[in-house]
């Protein structure tokens, strides 16, 4: 007897009930209930449970269980799972080479040849000394405690990822920035893609992809980290002077050189600000993704939680920091570059 | 109420003509164009539609090598008006005739021409790229048309000289002063070699001492270059010294249009009178307009030129009242000015009823 019997033969549903009444496996709580023989549901009026699936289901065969919910939209996955694959495999494919062949050129490469090249990088984008010092600093660092070559990989890793990024993420900013209508459709799939658990990210991935494929956690990593790119993109040309836009139009501009001669070079702070953000968030993510076989750091904080060792987990976790450190120092500084170049008047 | 349309010196063909031009913003401005050619005013319109009155039946000729002014307070619609020329704004109604031909029903590569090549404009704010240089930024008309920098820099060049600016053209924006800033938007305009230049108070974010400046220099190059100048502002003296044709507007209306010397001495509302009440009339007042014309005759106590103002004139008499001069132009007599004349122009007109 269930508390809601009396809603459906009152309602006059008993026999539609009856009729959908199927043999489906029971769930553990009946179970349960049954080996503690005999059901008192209902009895008080403290005991009432809420009008849910599974209490409905109880009074009334033919109201599905929860659980047909969850089920329901695995199986609505594994359907079109193959048709989604031949359309996003290919496309994605590019990612997967692009993360083998940089991981293999970092790791592969002898370090007095990868190191000074990082530091050439780092004076052509910052052109201080004081930040390639640091860089040296941290580099020497971590290859000092040997861990080299999973610095060398996470940072192969957050550079495809944080290009793909700014590839993807600046025209979609530009786009978002001249439609209303765009922007207003994009905005809350960005805060999804922001609010969402990282680790939800990777479920539907690794049901699309094989975990041997690096385009998985590159997918996952691109998702959650493009979105400042976008969002900063999108807010820096909106906030390019009105007056100066206006008078680009009484020049008579077109909006392609209205575009790359006046809203992207103004708004280019605000861009980087957003590049410097995506990186961040993609070291931040790459740590997760190790999860599903990201090589780097990642890995071995992983191995500390799992294994319980202690030492391992905290000195690649320390790895990470002054990585995150090195990262954020050089790109604000190329920012800071941009900045002195043009000031706020 | 008639606009006055006495422009006392009628010389230079008209360049552009702004004819029964509306503009109403507001959700349905269309719809309004009823209510409002049936003498709905502004705060009417307002209240009952919510819609607002911009531009109210704008008819001004702008002619060929003058200035015209357009003054009025803030919330006027000066400043929409003289965004109507180029199309920044779109109009509700009207017509907006350039060489004869109406601009509102142009495409966007014609307007985009009429932009780069016919008319140019200087902003209140300045409106510099803050990301290029200053030569960059007189040459923005140039390098819009895309001409190469190697072409443009010479008269680029050229022109930061002629504003007073040579030897900056390698600095940014920021690094230069409001004044310096504004002289490289007047560069910008005058290096785009188009006939007309608009002026959007210009000169109103600067400070006074700087203002004079800058209008002394852009007299001096009118009187050099002869543009076509349209200038918007706020302030009675800065419009009586610039103006050719000056335009009043009062709640997107045309009060009163013509010459200033004759505005200043006919005003034909109680808003012009109270605007023109303050202003020091023996500096703006000019001898021509005063003088009682004709061959002169007589004994003279002296010549002066037609175009002096009544301050320099009671300055040579040295106040006293029975002088009488001989008023010359070009070297030539063309009437004489009493003393007495002087000082009746120099009360506000007493009503005439």
């Amino acid at each position: 007897m269930a508390t809601y019997d009396g809603l459906f033969d009152t309602l006059g549903l008993r026999a539609w009930c009856d009729k959908g009444a199927d043999n489906a496996p029971m769930s553990m709580a009946d179970l349960l209930a049954k080996a503690k023989g005999g059901s008192d549901a209902g009895s008080s009026l403290w005991d009432t449970p809420f009008p849910s699936l599974d209490a409905l289901h109880n009074a009334c065969q033919a109201i599905p269980q929860s659980r047909a919910l969850t089920r329901g939209l695995e199986a609505g996955f594994l359907d079109i799972r193959d048709a989604l694959r031949v359309v996003i495999d290919p496309l994605t494919q590019p990612l997967s080479w692009a993360l083998n062949d940089m991981l293999w050129v970092m790791t592969q490469t002898p370090w007095w040849i990868i190191m000074p090249a990082l530091l050439v990088i780092t004076w052509f984008v910052t052109r201080s000394w004081r930040i390639i010092g640091l860089v040296a600093v941290i580099l020497a660092l971590l290859a000092f405690v040997d861990h080299y070559n999973a610095a060398m990989e996470t940072l192969a890793i957050i550079f495809v990822c944080a290009f793909v990024c700014v590839i993807i993420g600046v025209p979609i900013g530009i786009a978002m920035s001249r439609s209303d209508r765009l922007q207003r459709t994009v905005i809350p799939i960005l805060d999804m893609l922001q609010t969402l658990p990282p680790f939800v990210y990777l479920i539907p991935l690794i049901f699309l992809f094989s975990v041997t494929e690096p385009k998985l956690y590159g997918i996952a990593i691109i998702l959650y980290a493009i979105v400042p790119v976008v969002r900063l993109t999108d807010l820096g040309i909106r906030l390019v002077d009105r007056d100066v836009i206006e008078a680009a139009d009484a020049f008579g501009m077109t909006s392609r050189q209205k575009l790359f001669g006046v809203q992207i070079p103004l708004a280019l702070p605000n861009i980087m600000a957003g590049v410097n953000q995506t990186i961040m968030m993609s070291l931040a993510m790459v740590v997760i993704a190790s999860l599903v076989s990201a090589p780097g750091l990642g890995v071995l904080v992983l191995r500390g939680i799992r294994n319980l060792e202690l030492g391992v987990g905290l000195i690649a976790g320390f790895g990470i920091v002054v990585l995150a450190i090195a990262l954020d120092r050089v790109t604000k500084a190329s920012l800071a570059r941009i900045d002195a170049s043009q000031a706020s008047r | 109420m008639e606009n006055n349309n006495k422009t006392a010196d009628p010389s230079g063909e008209i360049k552009v003509s702004i004819r029964h031009l509306y503009k109403i913003f507001g959700e349905n401005p269309q719809a309004m164009m009823d209510d409002v050619k049936a003498g709905m005013g502004k705060s009417e319109l307002l209240e009952t539609k919510g819609h607002v009155l911009g531009l109210n039946d704008i008819n001004v000729d702008i002619r060929s090598g003058k200035i015209t002014v357009i003054m009025g307070l803030s919330g006027s619609g000066k400043s929409t008006l003289i965004r109507h020329l180029n199309r920044l704004i779109e109009p509700t109604a009207g017509e907006v005739l350039f060489d004869g031909e109406d601009i509102l029903g142009w495409n966007e590569a014609k307007l985009r021409d009429l932009r780069r090549k016919h008319m140019s404009m200087v902003f209140q704010k300045f409106a510099l790229l803050p990301h290029r240089t200053v030569l960059e930024n007189a040459a923005m008309a140039l390098d819009t048309r895309g001409i190469a920098r190697k072409q443009y820099e010479a008269e680029a060049n050229k022109w930061l000289d002629r504003v007073g600016l040579g030897g900056y053209g390698e600095q940014y924006p920021h690094q230069l002063s409001g004044g310096m800033q504004q002289r490289v938007g007047i560069a910008r305009a005058l290096a785009s070699n188009s006939e007309i230049m608009l002026m959007d108070e210009a000169f109103s974010a600067l400070d006074p001492l700087i203002r004079t400046d800058m209008q002394n220099l852009l007299l001096e190059l009118q009187n050099e270059l002869h543009k076509t100048v349209v200038f918007i502002t706020h302030d009675l003296d800065e419009a009586l010294k610039l103006a050719d044709h000056l335009v009043i507007l009062k709640d997107g209306r045309v009060v009163q249009q013509g010459e200033p010397q004759y505005i200043l001495l006919h005003p034909n509302d109680p808003y012009i009178e109270d605007f023109v009440a303050d202003i020091n009339r023996a500096r703006v007042l000019r001898v021509r307009s005063v003088m009682t014309k004709g061959e002169p005759s007589g004994n003279f106590s002296g010549d002066i030129d037609h175009d002096d103002n009544l301050e320099s004139v009671i300055g040579a008499a040295e106040g006293s009242l029975d002088k009488r001069y001989r008023v010359m132009r070009d070297g030539k007599p063309v009437g004489t000015l009493e003393m007495p004349e002087i000082m009746r122009a120099l009360v506000p007109r007493i009503q005439e009823e």
